[in-house]
């Protein structure tokens, strides 16, 4: 009987389930396990390597890489000041990670809320607040960076706040689209029928479909938040010595461009495979959260063990 | 059509005029707009000379509503470092972003279709692979570590072509090189995604049904369905090179509108960026008109 | 070799799907001349369509492959062949159309165009194809086909672009045309209409026509052959009079079992008792569109009342509106004595325990990030004075078993379930708040043939045991006879007729409603047949 007949496909929610699907798609499992090696400097590296990065030493001036005799510390070479890019390059994650991250969250959240907001009221609230997205999506976000950091003077929680509300539009356009479409949805309607209130029908039934979606831009958009904090830094406008950020690692060895590509070099090569991991993670997490692309994971798992 | 494109026009002029506040108040509750606007080392007298000339006496409101007459009259003031209309020295940097952002999209766009289309008809196999990794790559670069890289590679190590200015040909090379990266890894991958898309539907299915080949399919049949989304990414990656592609023109030493910008910010003179704002959404307005225009053309369900 | 036209012998095809080889279609074999008409009969995942595609050389492989068998045409290897003379036959001799002819049309270009293209990939001069794409037009019933063949499809109705799918076939008067489900979306009288085209089209050019069907109903109408397939293999064949009068196969005969519409007609139980949900003249325009026009009905308690009436007709915009999901201009709907459309938010919260819904796709009306335990027990937590909580859980397993579910269903997730299923915890659910009126919504439209009768006795037995009133919506007359006491027929957002079962099934008076019986087919080829006998005589009378 075609009514009793239960399909076959096991439930996979359990941590373990993630890690094997996460196991099925090795560039992903890469990525993650560099990104766990990122996080893992962002919190330690300070602590460990503060001291050794900001020791000076003029014997060792843009020293080149890859000599073995002065330690590992100066394998990636060593900058204009003799400091070791390595040990910099450790304690600048925490600058870098720690700005994307706010900044992400903030914009996340607060974009996420409006969203929620703009999708489930009347046309007149949600208008205002689309042209706002409008306003801000309008301004090419680097040079309202540019002017906000000039006026209000560069520091870390600036940037936060101005990377973060470059950004909110992406979320708030997302949440407010998913939205529209979700609350459409058959089962949102047999909520209503079933008398739930608004309240329940945004957190409980439409809030955890957006979720997922959020998470996925909000990977992919931490890359991008990392550029746009580079770039700035890289201007001069961003983060300001003696705190260091990779973008500013690799502006503080452009005058050195033509002796010592290193300087640059490195620098710049870790914010690539940072921002290709979260690329990859993210359209990992794509696949993984769409039931419809899931079967690929979970095809190629089995295969494996066959 | 004309209520579409006049709808569009209110909406970009509220924002418009909405930036501008922005930028105006910012530039005057930030603190004295003579520290702003003179060098840091001006004597008291110039400073209070400055003031007086441009009105920064007056009541805010005042200020503003000077600052709104003017904008109306195109009239942004003169440039400080310069000493000209600040609108004709965007004018004059202008036309170089323009041609810029139209050779480098060109390219992409093409380079983009083309590779992302025979991903999407060749899934899986090493041509994918390949064309993925590399525009995943491409996606991920900094914009200003690869053109420092390029000009250490290209220029200094290996002599090829000039480190900066405009004057040949050559001086193009490494700037258009350097900004049809980010743009053509994150559009290729839009291609190719939605290419898997458009092949895989009902009306491909009908069209091998009726014996047509395999070639035509993907770019007659596929291809222009496939288009909508491409062209939306494609217009975001355009307007972020109208609006001057910042980094790039600097390194580069390229006199386009995104290193007048940068400049005028550092030099401090706002009239120039507010005039380059203006050139630049306007710019950024007709093109996306433009991009309505092009939907419309592509998909005939699309009317306004 | 052998002479027919098509024949397929022992064809297997095998998918990968999540690492998995599943079998899609096993050692079928069918064959096909020019002027009959074979049907493939069967339900959803039964491989009658992986079938058809195979021919067509439609297959996605991967993850698709065909293991064995062969396909001939004319005696000429169709699965050894090159792709060049594949396509040379594909669109030329062996035809196809399809479900949804929306989405099986290119969205972006002039539906002359591509009607034209299956004529020029073949070698016609362009101006040559462009006449006849406008002549098959014509033929196909399209009016004033020299400008529609400007038109993009999103411009035509569903029947019309069947139609145009069809004259897309016809380029060269094809030996084969395959017909996969093609009138499944379309309404019961627009199905009726694409059916007598085809037929007329077999007979005009003769063709062999092969239908793709889950209808028993559209099998009786048009074929002179039947296979039945399920799982993927073929269980029964024959001709289409020996397999509906003397099925031999256990699975033909559950299906034609399930057909609805031949058991008794329910008769005056109810009494002469006051109506416990009344609407009166409601009316609501969507902008120029009179949707509903004076809709007025009513409904006793344990009652079932049909609402019958094609897309457009304005059932569902009534049902909503008794729901409060949508307010109509104007109109009431008196319940326990008050117009429930003036209720305020307070009262209407109430009213939800007593009204109810369930609705068409259950894939949809389920929240696929909850567990069923969670999508039944909702409904106390929005209204918490129904039941404690430490008295859910069980509670939910009674109410599982009451719709014929396991207890250890009540953790799974919806996507775990097959479609009947799904719909048995919608029913559930709606049932958490012993609600004294269910709304079914085409509940049971989206679901396979024999599950339909199983959800369908489900409710019946419901109304008996917990005394549940039905307004049961459908687009379908056949459905609701054995089921509802009252019909009510609707069309363009007016009740055209409403009465006793009986009487609309007997002696319907509303040429609508004779419209509507007329085209819901028969499955039993005999009444074909007698149907047509007397269509011969009297005036035709179904456009």
């Amino acid at each position: 009987m075609a009514d009793t007949q239960t399909p076959t496909l096991a439930e996979t929610h359990s941590p373990p389930g993630w890690l094997r699907l996460l196991w099925a798609d090795k560039y992903a499992t890469v990525a993650a396990v560099f990104l766990l090696f990122v996080v893992a400097m962002a919190i330690f590296g300070p602590s460990l390597f503060a001291d050794l990065s900001s020791k000076v030493n003029f014997r060792g001036r843009n020293l080149a890489p890859f000599q073995f005799e002065h330690g590992w510390l100066m394998i990636l070479g060593a900058d204009s000041l003799g400091r070791p890019i390595l040990a910099r390059i450790l304690v600048a994650a925490q600058n870098t990670m720690t700005i994307a991250f706010f900044a992400v969250l903030a914009a996340g959240i607060v974009g996420g809320s409006l969203g929620l907001i703009a999708g489930y009221s009347r046309k007149l609230v949600s208008d205002v607040i689309m042209r706002l997205a409008d306003v801000i999506m309008s301004f090419p976000s680097l040079l309202l960076a540019v002017i906000v950091l000039y006026m209000l003077k560069p520091a870390l929680g600036n940037l936060v706040l101005v990377l973060a509300i470059t950004r909110i539009p992406v979320y708030l356009r997302t949440t407010r689209a998913e939205v529209l479409e979700i609350r459409e949805r058959m089962f949102v309607q047999a909520a209503k029928v079933m008398g739930a209130s608004t309240w329940r029908i945004t957190f409980l039934h439409i809030l955890p479909m957006v979720l997922p979606t959020l998470l996925t831009i909000a990977t992919l958009d931490f890359a991008f938040v990392m550029l746009a904090e580079s770039s700035l830094s890289f201007l001069g406008i961003g983060i300001q010595p003696p705190e260091v950020t990779w973008g500013l690692m690799v502006a503080q060895g452009r005058p050195y461009m033509a002796q010592a590509w290193w300087l640059s070099f490195w620098p710049g090569l870790m914010i690539v495979l940072t921002t290709m991991s979260l690329n990859l993670l993210s359209n990992w997490l794509r696949t993984v959260l769409d039931p419809a692309q899931r079967w690929r994971l979970e095809g190629s798992k089995e295969t494996a063990n066959v | 059509m004309g209520s579409f494109v006049l709808k569009r026009s209110l909406y970009s002029i509220i924002s418009l005029v909405g930036l501008l506040v922005l930028v105006f108040f910012l530039s005057r509750l930030t603190g004295d707009p003579a520290a702003l606007y003179l060098p840091v080392d001006a004597p008291a007298s110039v400073r209070e000379a400055f003031r007086e000339a441009r009105g920064l006496n007056d009541p805010l409101i005042v200020q503003f509503g000077d600052f709104v007459w003017n904008l109306l009259h195109f009239d942004f003031g003169e440039s400080l470092r310069r000493q000209r209309p600040a609108f004709d020295v965007v004018l004059e940097a202008f036309p170089w972003t323009l041609c810029l952002a139209a050779i480098t999209m060109s390219l992409v766009l093409l380079g983009a279709v083309v590779l992302g289309s025979l991903a999407a008809m060749n899934v899986g196999k090493s041509f994918d692979r390949i064309s993925s990794v590399i525009s995943l790559a491409a996606a991920s670069a900094p914009d200003f570590w690869v053109a420092l890289m390029a000009i250490f590679l290209f220029a200094v190590a290996l002599g090829w072509v000039p480190t900066s200015g405009t004057g040949t040909p050559w001086h193009w090379i490494l700037p258009v090189a350097v900004l049809f990266i980010r743009p053509f890894g994150l559009i290729l991958q839009v291609v190719r995604g939605s290419m898997i898309t458009a092949l895989s539907s009902a009306y491909v299915k009908t069209a091998r049904a009726k014996g047509v080949r395999q070639r035509a399919i993907t770019f007659v049949h596929a291809l222009r369905n496939a288009m909508l989304p491409v062209i939306t990414v494609a217009g975001d990656q355009a307007a972020g090179l109208l609006n001057g592609a910042v980094v790039v023109e600097s390194v580069f030493g390229f006199p386009g509108i995104g290193k007048l910008m940068i400049d005028s910010i550092l030099q401090r003179d706002f009239a120039v960026v507010l005039a380059a704002i203006m050139i630049t959404s306007l710019a950024i307005f007709i093109m996306n008109l433009l991009i309505d225009l092009a939907y419309a053309l592509l998909d005939p369900r699309i009317r306004y | 070799m052998s002479d027919h036209v098509l024949q397929v012998s022992n064809l297997s095809v095998e998918f990968d799907t999540g690492g998995r080889r599943v079998k899609a279609v096993r050692d079928v074999s069918f064959h096909l001349d020019r002027g009959e008409t074979l049907a493939i009969l069967g339900e959803s995942g039964s491989g009658k369509s992986v079938s058809a595609s195979a021919v067509m050389n439609l297959i996605d492989c991967p993850p698709g492959h065909i293991t064995s068998g062969a396909i001939t045409y004319r005696g000429r290897d169709l699965l050894n062949m090159s792709e060049a003379e594949r396509r040379e036959i594909n669109g030329r001799k062996i035809a196809m159309i399809f479900q949804d002819p929306l989405a099986h049309l290119n969205p972006v270009y002039p539906v002359g165009w591509q009607i034209a293209e299956a004529m020029r990939v073949h070698g016609m001069p362009a101006d040559q194809a462009n006449r006849r794409a406008v002549e098959l037009m014509e033929r196909v019933g399209i009016n004033n086909p020299q400008k529609r063949a400007k038109a993009y499809p999103h411009q035509f109705s569903g029947g019309q672009r069947q139609r145009l799918m069809i004259a897309m076939a016809l380029g060269y008067d094809p030996d084969v045309l395959i017909a996969d489900e093609p009138t499944s979306a379309l309404d019961v009288t627009v199905q009726a209409q694409i059916l007598k085209l085809l037929q007329q089209l077999r007979d005009e050019t003769g063709m062999g026509l092969l239908m793709i069907t889950h209808d028993l109903g559209v099998v009786a109408e048009m074929a002179d052959r039947v296979i039945v397939m399920n799982s993927g293999q073929v269980v029964e064949a024959g001709t289409t009079r020996d397999v509906f009068k003397s099925p031999k196969h256990p699975y033909t005969q559950k299906l034609i079992g399930a057909v609805p519409g031949q058991g008794g007609i329910r008769t005056g139980k109810i009494g002469e008792e006051a109506p416990i949900l009344k609407v009166e003249k409601l009316n609501k325009h969507f902008g120029e569109y009179h949707v509903l026009r004076d809709v007025s009905f009513d409904l006793k308690a344990g009652e079932t009342v049909a609402v019958v009436g094609e897309s457009g007709s304005g059932k569902s915009t009534t049902a909503r509106a008794i729901l409060r999901l949508d307010d109509p201009d104007n109109g009431q709907v008196i319940y326990n004595g008050r117009d429930l459309l003036a209720m305020n938010e307070k009262e209407v919260f109430k009213l939800r325990r007593d009204i109810q819904m369930i609705f068409q796709d259950p894939t949809q009306s389920l929240n696929p990030r909850m567990p069923v335990y969670k999508i039944i027990s909702e409904a106390w937590s929005i209204h918490r004075d129904i039941l404690p909580k430490d008295r859910w859980r069980e509670r939910v397993l009674e109410l599982l078993d009451l719709v014929g579910l396991k207890p250890e269903h009540a953790d799974r997730y919806p996507h775990q379930f097959s479609g009947g299923q799904r719909q048995r915890i919608a029913i559930a659910r709606a049932l958490a708040v012993e609600p004294r009126i269910i709304i079914c919504d085409e509940a049971v439209s989206a679901l396979d043939v024999s599950v339909q009768a199983q959800v369908i006795k489900l409710l019946d037995s419901l109304r008996t045991r917990l005394g549940v009133a039905y307004i049961f919506i459908a687009h379908d007359l056949p459905v609701v006879r054995d089921f509802a006491d009252r019909v009510v027929v609707m069309k363009d957002g007016i009740i055209v007729e409403s009465g006793d079962v009986e009487q609309i099934f007997e002696r319907p008076a509303h040429p609508y409603t004779q419209a509507l019986l007329a085209a819901s087919l028969e499955p039993d080829p005999d009444a074909r047949d007698a149907w047509r006998a007397a269509q011969a005589t009297v005036q035709p009378s179904v456009q």
